[in-house]
Order: C-alpha cells, then structure tokens, then sequence
C-alpha cells in the first residue's frame, strides 16, 4: 500500500512518536473514522482482534521478501549507506521505499533479485525521456571511453590514451554544462 | 473558502459524464505515471528547503505550460480540508496525497478535472489522466504529451535498465499505473466476482476497491489495474488491460443475461424495492445509498426500472460521498444531517427536482 505522501515518514496519530504501519477504520455510531497508527496503538485499540497479523500491505509484504535475500547476508551490506542521501537497505526493508533515485546504484546488488520477484523481469521496455535518456547515453559514452583509455595505457599506446583523455573531457564538461543550463535537478 | 459553500472546483468532473465505450459497465479509465527528479532525494526524505525548492520549481513548470495544458496549481496547504476531501471523493487525488502534514503537497488539474499531477505524494510527481468509459488508449495519449511537455523542463530519474525510478520499486519501468473502473453488481450476485479475479492475478492484474488500495468495493465498484510497471511498453500493457477489462465487461453482461432469465422475478422485486427506498428514504448511510444505487443501475441497465436521472450513476455515487455533500451544504454536517440531505438528493435525482 502506498504510504501517505510527505516529506517525513508518517508518524502515528495517536501516540505521535512512533512511525504510523497501519491504516485503522473504525465504525462508531455510523461515523466511520479512519487514521494511521502505529502497530502498539492500533492493537491497543483492538485493531487486531479478528486478524491474524498486521493488515497486509505492499509494504508489509515488500519487506519479508526483501528480508529473504538469497545466499549468506554479508554483514556490511546493512552498513551500506547511499552517498547520496545517506539511506540504508536496512531503512528500505523497513518503509518499502527507497531514498533516491541514486539508491537503486547502491543497492543494485540486492535490488535486482528483488525486481525480478516483485515484477518477473529486470528490464525496461517502456518510453524513454528525450533529455534524461541522452545524459544517459552520454555517460555510457564516456564509460566506454575510459574503460579504452585503461587498456590503451595498459598497452603503453600513450598517443591514443592522450587523445581519449581529451575527448572524455570534452564529454564530460558537455555533460556537466548542459546540466547546468538544463536545470534538471533541484539541488 | 468551501466552508461557505463556494468551491474554486467543479461538482462534477468530465471523467463522471457516463458516456463512451462499454459506458454501461466501465464508468471510467485512467492512467497514472510516477516521475521523479533527478539527484533530489524522494519526497518522504526531502528536507524542509529541498521540499520548498522542489515544489516552487514544479510550480513554475506548470506555469511554463499552462498556456497548452491549462493546469492550475494549488498548494494543498491553502486548500480547505473539505475541498480536499472532495478532490479524494471525485478521484483527483490519491487519499494518500492529503493525509496531514501536507505543508509540501500540491496538485495540478485542469479545467476539465481529466488531467491532475500530484506533488510529493510518494513521488515527485504522479501524473494522472481520467477519462469516462473504456477509454485507456485515449487516456494514454493525452498523459504522454503531458509527461513530453514536463520533460522539456524537468530531467527525470531514469536508468536505461530500470526505466523511470520510482520511490517504490512496485512502480518501476514505465511508472505507469492504468485502471478501469467497473461496475459488477451480476458478478457479485451470483458469487462469480471472487474467481473472475483470482483469474486476473495471474494474469499481472489486479482487482481493489473503489477508493484503491486497501478499500471496499462499495457499491460493486471495483478498479482493475496492472499490478506490473517494468518489462513491457506502455501500449502492451494498457492492450493487455484493454483485452481483460472487455472480458469482464463480457462476464458481467453474461451474469447479468443469466439473471434475467433464471431470476426474473426475484431480481425485479430486488430492484424494485432499493429504487422503493431510494425514492422514500428520510435518511441513507453512505454504504446502504451506494449498495442500493448499484441494484437500481443493474435494474436500470436491464429494463426493469426507469434509467437512473440525468445523473450518471459516476455523479450519484460521488453525491453520496460525505465530503460532497458538506461542500454542497456549505458548511460541516454531522452524520445524521448527512444522512438527510444524501436522501433528499438521491429522491431529487431520481424523482426529479419536485420530490
């Protein structure tokens, strides 16, 4: 289930600490009242008198199957942070929902088991934004040419390595400039 | 503003009119993309400055296409708390997007109310397209030349392998969410509508009720969607929901011919009677209003009572909500004055404005 839309984590409406994991309706006198709790208020409130667990949201399912990553868990992925905002797998395992666009590089490792079971297979055939599908292109570009530049020096053949050098350059400030006057990003 | 009564919104919007393809049993089509900004982090981990930031821009971007798309842009911050609820009741808005605090929430909707982009919901932005009856190509359409005309002021997140990144991994791909909204009072009647969906999951689709995830199916709405976004284009999957929406169509004219005529007398009483109720009843819940404007479509779609009003059955079931009916009234009601002005509407539509 999608959680509410905000710029923190939904805190429970009752107890107003803890994050709020279940969405609870309530029928009295035939007003019908619906809030976001926590697990320990919602059962407090007798949420889970006729079910077995807690209510089964995407998310809920989400995380036991994040939980069941294949093969021995290495203790530093839970470490892992993402550069660029600092989220955790952990964090993810825990909300469904992941810190950044930049998050599914981090966790790519334990992300791609986890697409292929949530949508049967790992690879977009789907529409392709103009701009954003042409920085992308730019950059395998310049992946590429760098991966020749380390094997051009790895041969000593220094003229074309230099003349790569310059061309990455030249590619990479394009991409940064049009960065800039594109103003993709909010920053 | 609408605790007076005035509302900036319409009372209905297009998508509700009742007309179209299959009309009868789809009420409506939608599609929604999920999209997000690039190196920003999502909007449940933006700081206060990159939430302000992030909204001011996309504000400024609607601007930059207004001139064409005509999408008119609120905080929901300066929305009233009913008018908010209205927009969750008429479907604009995800009940998600309004759940308090919404201090970094916004939306955009044109004048038709067919077109709404909400803002930092779970994403960025979720670009939602509405239009009446089984119309998801139509729908789809008019969403991709809306995402293009963002596109050329926004650089949105996207991986060539992974498509378009979304908060959630769920919406991955082509972030496109594409649902039909059904009316199958005959499925539910004979006790069919359960096996008709255990058949769509395995299918990649998926049956929820008439507010989306996690709600009833008040009334025997239900809203059919792709539960999958990644791994094939936008047109194969809205052909594959395309393709199993008319075969529940299809299921639900067969129900309903196998009732007229196996049941014939027993339904007439059935329906005869909710339209009995609908047409003398002081006071109706929102549930028994709904449950009963189903058996009276179903027996109007049939012949067997008079078609419902000029009112499509979309518009009476949005009248029966409680946060239209407050807007309407001009000012907060308590349950039991609710009740009252939902019968007196429902007695007006039905029986025309004398009643």
């Amino acid at each position: 289930m999608d959680t509410p839309g905000g710029v923190q984590a939904p805190v429970c409406q009752r107890c107003l600490k803890r994050p709020a994991t279940v969405q609870f309706s309530k029928v009295v006198n035939g007003e019908k009242s619906e809030r976001l709790l926590c697990e320990e208020c919602a059962r407090e409130e007798g949420a889970f008198h006729f079910m077995l667990g807690p209510v089964f949201t995407v998310q809920n399912v989400l995380g036991g199957l994040i939980g069941q990553v294949p093969g021995p868990v290495r203790p530093s992925f839970q470490e892992r942070r993402c550069p660029h905002c600092g989220y955790t797998y952990q964090r993810f395992a825990e909300t469904g929902r992941l810190g950044c666009d930049r998050c599914y590089e981090t966790f790519a490792d334990q992300l791609e088991p986890l697409i292929r079971r949530i949508q049967g297979r790992a690879s977009h055939h789907g529409k392709v934004p103009g701009r954003a599908g042409r920085a992308y292109l730019r950059q395998r570009e310049i992946a590429r040419m760098k991966a020749e530049l380390k094997a051009a020096v790895e041969r000593e053949e220094f003229e074309r390595a230099a003349e790569l050098r310059d061309q990455i350059r030249r590619l990479e400030d394009e991409l940064r400039s049009s960065d800039v006057g594109e103003g993709g990003a909010v920053r | 503003m609408s605790q007076t009564g005035f509302s900036r919104f319409n009372q209905w919007s297009h998508w509700m009119e009742g007309k179209g393809l299959e009309s009868d049993i789809v009420l409506s089509s939608r599609i929604r993309l999920a999209r997000n900004l690039r190196q920003l982090p999502f909007p449940h981990r933006l700081d206060e400055s990159q939430a302000e930031t992030t909204l001011a821009r996309l504000e400024e971007t609607l601007q930059a296409i207004h001139d064409r798309w005509h999408l008119d842009f609120y905080r929901l911050a300066e929305v009233s708390p009913l008018e908010r609820q209205v927009l969750v009741e008429k479907h604009l808005v995800s009940p998600q997007l309004v759940q308090e605090p919404v201090r970094y929430q916004a939306v955009a909707i044109d004048p038709r109310e067919s077109i709404s982009i909400m803002i930092n919901e779970e994403d960025h932005l979720r670009l939602q397209v509405v239009l009446p009856a089984l119309s998801l190509q139509e729908a789809w359409h008019v969403a991709n030349r809306v995402d293009d005309a963002l596109e050329e002021h926004l650089d949105f997140a996207f991986d060539q392998k992974w498509g378009y990144l979304t908060a959630c991994p769920t919406n991955l791909g082509t972030g496109m969410r594409a649902s039909v909204m059904v009316h199958l009072p005959a499925l539910v009647l004979m006790r069919q509508v359960a096996q008709v969906f255990t058949t769509l999951s395995q299918l990649g689709m998926v049956a929820r009720g008439l507010y989306g995830e996690g709600t009833d199916a008040l009334g025997n709405i239900f809203q059919i969607s792709n539960q999958v976004s990644l791994g094939l284009s936008e047109e194969e999957f809205l052909h594959n929901l395309s393709v199993v929406a008319q075969q529940v169509v299809g299921s639900e004219r067969h129900a309903r011919q196998h009732l007229a005529r196996e049941a014939g007398v027993r339904l007439a009483d059935r329906v005869a009677r909710a339209y009995g109720i609908l047409t003398h009843a002081r006071i109706l819940s929102s549930d028994e209003a709904l449950r009963l404007l189903s058996e009276v479509k179903l027996g109007a779609d049939l012949g067997i009572v008079p078609a419902l009003s000029r009112a499509s059955f979309a518009q009476l079931a949005v009248l029966t909500q409680p946060g239209f009916l407050q807007l309407k009234a001009g000012r907060a009601l308590n349950p039991l004055e609710r009740d009252e002005l939902r019968a007196k509407l429902i007695r007006e539509q039905l029986l025309g404005e004398a009643a």
